[in-house]
């Protein structure tokens, strides 16, 4: 527990150091947000009917940006050497990295949902359901791809293979969080029934995404 | 604490590297790991660190409890494994609180290897000989048997050297095990050592053939 929380503040203290990820993740989602309107063309009701989607694509994306250096950067100057030394397992240095990195770069995009809704013409009712699904389902985002950065992490350009390796199995993740932020603004469906799902996929993501880094990890030497 | 090691053989990818490698260590044990460059020595110290998984040959450590061999050691690398974004004292507090059995405090450690103006500095505004320093400082931070050093005198100043063999000395005094790969002579009391050489011959010369 005592090394959970070191690596945590340690990760926490490099981003607010750095700057980077967390910033230009939140930057990049704001412009793919904003390129889309001009794209479609200035009709709102399609805009608030497609909305959703769109957030939730720009969201996938923004959470690839900086992914690829979530174990990367402690490979290369060998600090993921020193992580092995630690008596806690290396499951446990996975979750608090991503534990970090999603406090840095998921929960800002959940966040800034209600305002980046403004730009798809999204009703209040969206937002809010935009954000419950962004803070379930994000962090799912983020456990799948740390399997992805652990498997790449001794690779010098591995950030486009990564995105190749982890896209496909955040698929279920997406159409969950779409579906329920679709259904708070009117649907045949319940809002909690695909929420509720969104909330387990995300539980599943935490437990093999932790594993399979772990073991990506102890298999990359 | 003890370490047996017996008939030790390392490959990377096919190659096999060393072979037929046996040692015994035993609590205030210094171990030179000599050699030519690219013998293996840096091989076989993350072998012992745990990164590399051997390739034959049994590693045995008795008296450590529960523990497992990579829990109680210190291994400083080629790579120093600091933040260049945190200051050195973030670093080693890092370290002290993560690899837990805390010893000195940061500062202290600093002040052990003459870098106590430097704590507050960020480690990238740091000379190679000092980030070295301070990577020999978290042998100091958390309390660990067994230190392996790899190369630990490369971009050191003499002085530096002298405090280094002193820190060494006191922790093989204390009941510490330091294994050490090294070009220069590092003047330890009663070193063994141990001279790793490749197991096969030389690989063929580069044939621009068998790039593809």
């Amino acid at each position: 527990m005592r090394a959970f929380l070191a690596l945590l503040i340690r990760d926490l203290k490099l981003a607010a150091r750095v700057g980077g990820s967390g910033l230009m993740g939140l930057v990049f989602f704001l412009s793919i947000v904003t390129m889309i309107p001009f794209a479609l063309g200035p009709d709102l009701n399609l805009l608030s009917r497609i909305g959703p989607a769109i957030l939730w694509i720009a969201a996938l994306l923004a959470t690839l940006i900086g992914l690829d250096r979530l174990f990367q950067a402690d490979q290369e100057d060998g600090s993921l050497d020193l992580l092995r030394l630690s008596p806690a397992p290396l499951e446990a240095v996975v979750l608090a990295k991503v534990t970090a990195h999603w406090l840095v770069t998921g929960l800002p995009l959940a966040l800034a949902a209600p305002f980046f809704g403004l730009l798809v013409a999204l009703t209040p009712d969206a937002m809010l359901a935009m954000v419950a699904t962004l803070l379930v389902g994000t962090p799912a985002l983020t456990f799948v791809g740390a399997v992805g950065a652990a498997l790449t992490a001794s690779l010098r350009r591995g950030g486009l293979i990564l995105a190749i390796l982890v896209l496909p199995f955040m698929i279920p993740t997406l159409i969950f969080g779409v579906s329920a932020a679709d259904a708070a603004t009117g649907g045949t469906i319940p809002f909690a029934t695909p929420f509720l799902i969104l909330v387990a996929l995300t539980l599943v993501a935490a437990v093999v995404g932790t594993v399979g880094a772990a073991a990506a990890l102890r298999s990359g030497e | 604490m003890q370490l047996h090691v017996e008939n030790l053989a390392c490959s990377r990818g096919e190659r096999r590297i060393f072979e037929g490698v046996s040692f015994a260590l035993w609590p205030g044990d210094a171990l030179l790991v000599l050699g030519r460059n690219g013998a293996g020595k840096s091989s076989l110290l993350d072998i012992l660190a745990g990164r590399l998984a051997p390739a034959g040959g049994t590693l045995a450590l008795t008296g450590a409890g529960e523990r497992t061999l990579p829990e109680c050691l210190h291994h400083v690398g080629h790579r120093d494994a600091l933040k260049a974004a945190l200051t050195a004292e973030e670093n080693l507090a890092f370290a002290r609180d993560f690899l837990g059995d805390p010893a000195l405090t940061p500062r202290e450690a600093l002040a052990a290897l003459g870098l106590a103006h430097a704590a507050g500095l960020p480690v990238a505004y740091l000379s190679a000989g000092q980030r070295r320093r301070v990577a020999l400082a978290r042998l100091l931070v958390a309390r660990r048997a067994f230190w392996l050093l790899d190369e630990p005198t490369a971009a050191l100043d003499t002085a530096s050297q002298e405090v280094l063999r002193r820190l060494i000395e006191e922790h093989r005094a204390s009941g510490g095990i330091v294994v050490a790969t090294t070009h220069q002579p590092l003047a330890l009391d009663g070193a063994r050592e141990i001279r790793i050489e490749r197991s096969a011959p030389a690989p063929e010369p580069f044939r621009s053939g068998d790039v593809l």
